[in-house]
Parts: structure tokens; sequence; C-alpha cells
């Protein structure tokens, strides 16, 4: 089965077969990290525009180091000191970019929709690498390449995800991503970090992590963005890592010995994990970092490498 | 990937099961004769049919030498100058688990024609590493070459024209052993 989209926008959108070649074609490209000499000439001639409206060291990085072992030229662009300073409309900066004739345009924004909307807009590729609350595919196959190859196959694997679920983009994603692999996904957190119908999604809610660790082969910890507590959502940091945060005590007393503890990152160190489980064998946090950057080079080849260019 | 692909028949069988294997063990015999030995020799395999040809080839050495070779697979899709023109790239990944670093490496394909796969896999391997020398070992060369590349090692030459296809089929993938022309349908 081929790749026929123009672009990478969400995991909703994608079906089973789609999201299985993401993963194989990464997974064939993690050899290259290995490599003495990482560049590949896949992607020679091509440009690939880093299109940042939020801050992003890992998410931003992985893209460009992914573009240059593939050989593509990597710009990148951050909204701050730019012509948005200046009052320049984000479709308008868009537009002015597409004008220099990039292959790739990978854009971070904070309102959900960002990425479709540039993709109507211009006729090069579109990645979202994280448009508000709404989607972050390319976190979630790296999710879900870490995965398969710690537990060998997606069938009939539960995933418990725990945290802020309404503002997470890495949870929506990979919620859509889990669901069609055949996944089960048990969303947990405070009722007030739980968006109300998530169960239309198909996952389980529970209000207990105690309940929501056991016998799960996988647990995703989100990121406690610390502006919730000034809205009200939880009532102390200290209250919150008591009920949600992950130690190795909690581990111990309810999960399975072969758990995988994951973190899209960054990691709050002592408030949703402990500093013992962060750095503990369960975890594979700094591996899904490493898969970032091989399932970055599959994106921007499937979406550059399978067109246009002369045979030489 | 647009375009269905021609329908192809066979016109002529080109090596039997025991033929294939008699080039295999001659090919074998020549790598040895040509390097004065086993001694820092490696093969290099292309996706597909190259790597099961090469591991063939190491366990005749083995027989042949007692040298346990290894063995490693190279997929040159990155590397290809028409990456653009096919389609979907199909990446299965490189696995060479060993340094080629002053190695003479063997690289092994079932069928030369235009010469523009194995300039690939130059490339390809030379991003690896330095090796102290590449050789080439085809089972079969059928001319046509648009690139200035000739075979250390053949298995076969066969004169083809260039609207008839090779295909080497072998057991592991195939079920059987057998190397035969096959020309267009519709011809």
């Amino acid at each position: 089965m081929g790749w026929t989209r123009k672009d990478l926008l969400t995991m909703r959108e994608l079906d089973a077969g789609e999201i299985v070649l993401l993963v194989d074609t990464a997974a064939s490209l993690q050899e290259i990290a290995t490599r003495e000499i990482k560049k590949v000439p896949a992607l020679r001639g091509k440009t690939v525009v880093n299109l940042f409206y939020e801050p992003s060291t890992r998410t931003r990085t992985s893209f460009e180091i992914a573009g240059k072992w593939l050989s593509a030229d990597v710009v990148n662009f951050s909204a701050s000191g730019s012509s948005t300073a200046k009052g320049e409309s984000f479709v308008d900066t868009a537009k002015n970019i597409a004008a220099m004739s990039p292959d790739v345009v990978v854009v971070r924004h904070s309102s959900a929709g960002a990425a479709e909307l540039l993709a109507r807009e211009l006729s090069c590729s579109i990645v979202n690498a994280g448009d508000g609350a709404h989607e972050h595919p390319t976190q979630a196959l790296l999710d879900l390449l870490t995965i398969r190859e710690r537990k060998g196959h997606f069938d009939g694997l539960h995933v418990t995800i725990v945290g802020d679920i309404t503002n997470s983009r890495v949870a929506r994603s990979n919620i859509h991503g889990m669901k069609k692999l055949g996944m089960t996904v048990t969303v947990a957190g405070p009722p007030t970090l739980i968006p109300p119908f998530v169960q239309e999604l198909g996952v389980k809610v529970s209000h207990r992590l105690e309940d929501a660790i056991r016998d799960v082969d996988v647990i995703m910890m989100l990121r406690l963005q610390h502006e919730r507590m000034q809205n009200g959502l939880i009532p102390s940091l200290r209250e919150y890592s008591r009920y949600w945060g992950l130690t190795l005590d909690k581990l111990a007393k309810h999960a399975r010995p072969d758990v995988l503890i994951m973190h899209p990152g960054p990691v709050n160190r002592g408030i949703e994990l402990s500093p013992e489980v962060a750095d503990g064998p369960y975890s594979v946090i700094l591996d899904q970092v490493a898969k970032g950057v091989a399932v970055r080079m599959g994106v921007l080849l499937l979406l550059a490498g399978g067109k246009g260019g002369d045979a030489t | 990937m647009s375009t269905p692909a021609p329908k192809y028949r066979e016109k002529a069988q080109v090596l039997d099961d025991a033929a294939l294997d008699r080039a295999l063990t001659r090919i074998a015999h020549e790598i040895l004769e040509k390097n004065g030995g086993a001694a820092e020799l490696a093969f290099v395999g292309l996706r597909t049919r190259g790597v099961t040809l090469a591991q063939r080839l190491a366990a005749k050495i083995a027989q042949i030498d007692g040298a346990a070779l290894p063995v490693g697979t190279l997929d040159i899709t990155l590397y290809r100058d028409d990456l653009g023109l096919r389609g979907t790239p199909v990446i299965r990944g490189t696995d060479i688990p060993f340094s080629i670093k002053a190695k003479t490496v063997v690289l092994v394909d079932d069928v030369l024609f235009t010469g523009r796969t194995i300039r690939a896999a130059l490339d390809a391997i030379i991003d690896l590493g330095r090796p102290k020398a590449i050789q080439l070992a085809i089972l079969i060369d059928r001319g046509h070459r648009e690139l200035p590349i000739r075979p250390d090692y053949i298995g076969k030459n066969l004169p083809t024209s260039r609207r008839e296809s090779v295909a080497v089929r072998l057991r592991e993938h195939d079920g059987e052993d057998r190397v035969v022309i096959e020309e267009p349908e519709e011809a």
C-alpha cells in the first residue's frame, strides 16, 4: 500500500494501513542514527521549513535533524523577532514562505486547525507539529513505534494515559491512533482535566491512578502545565503529585512488572513522575526522543520523497 | 506506480537448479582465488535476492575454506537516482552488523542491467565507512550498461533485449531455483 496524501495533519484522518506504513518506514530508518556518517541523499535538493509559532526544543530540533540526515535543506522560522511581531497575519507569513518554493512546511501553532488552514492555502506539503489542543501526529507515531518495538505488536495492548487530557494534543493523537490499531485506551486524571464525552472516542475513564495503572501494558504520563493550577482546575501541585504522580511505590504495588512508562516531555520531575520512575528501568522516555527523529525522517520521506525530482 | 506493470510470459529457461548451484560454487572459488583466501572478506547483499545469494556464497565459502564470513543487507532506496519517479518509496532497511572498515566487501546482486543500482549501492556502502576494496558478484549479467560498472564475478553472461526481463527465482522466496527470460505478453 502506498502513501497518497499531500499532508500529515491528524491521526484521526489516517487509516490503520497508513499508520503502519509510517511506523514501518520509521523503523527501517532508525539504523541511520547508528552510522558514523549520519546522512543519506534521499531528499537532496528538497527544502523543509520549520514554521514554529510556539516554543519547542524537542520537536523542532527533531524535525531539523531528520531533514538534515536525509540531505534536505532545513530552514527554521520562529515567530518571535519575525514579521509576526510587525503585524503580518499567519496566512500571509505562510504564503510568503511558500513563495520561496519549499517542499514541506512543518507548522506548530497554538490554534487548533492551523495546519489544516495552511494545507488548504498552500500547495506544498504540510506537517502538523502540534496545533493547540488538537493533534500532534508525529508524537503519536513515535509513541507507537516505541510501543511496537518493546511489545512486538499493537493488537490487544492496553494503554493508560494519565494527566491533563482536555488540553493534550498528544493524548488526542494517541487515542485516535491506538484505537485504529486495536488497542484499549484508558484515560485517567482528576475530573476537571478529563473532557466531557471523552468516552465517545472509545476510551475508558478512570479517576483513580491505582485502578488506572493496574494490568496495563503501557502508562503514558502527560506533562502537567502549571497554568492549569492558576485556572483553578487543580487545588495545588502538591495535591496533584500526591494523587496523580507516579512513584516506584505505586508502580510496585499496582502495575505489572513489564509495564512501559512513557512521557512526551518535558518532564516535571517530582510532579507527574518521580525522578526514580523517570530514570528507572520501566522508563522509555529517552528512547521516545530517539525514535522521534526516525519518525520525522519517515514522514518527510513519504511526503517529499515520492514525487517530483528527475532521474539523473 | 500509476501505470500497471506489463504482464510477462516465460520465453526461455537460462539456468536450472543444478546450473545455478554450479555457478555459485564457481563464484565462491573465484572469490577465494582472487583474494588469496577468506581473510578480511565480507558479503553485502542487495535486497532482496542479492541477500539470499550472498548467504549462499558465504555458506559455500564456509564449506570450502571453513571461514564464517559476515553477510550484511543493503537497502539502496535512499540512494536511488530515480527516487522521485517511482511513487511511494518503500524503505526496508539496511542491516550491516559489522564494520566494513579495511574489509574487502563483496557486493552481491541477482541481475546486473543498467548499473544504476550498483552505483547507488557503492555510495551507500561508502557512507558506512571506508572499505579496503569493493568487488561485485552478479548471478546474471544481462548487458545494457548505462554507467561504467563491470562485475568481478559473473554467474552467466546473458545477452537480452531491453524489452525482455530476467527473473531470478530462488527457493527461499519463490519455491524453486531457476532463472528465466521473460517477454511482454502483448508483444
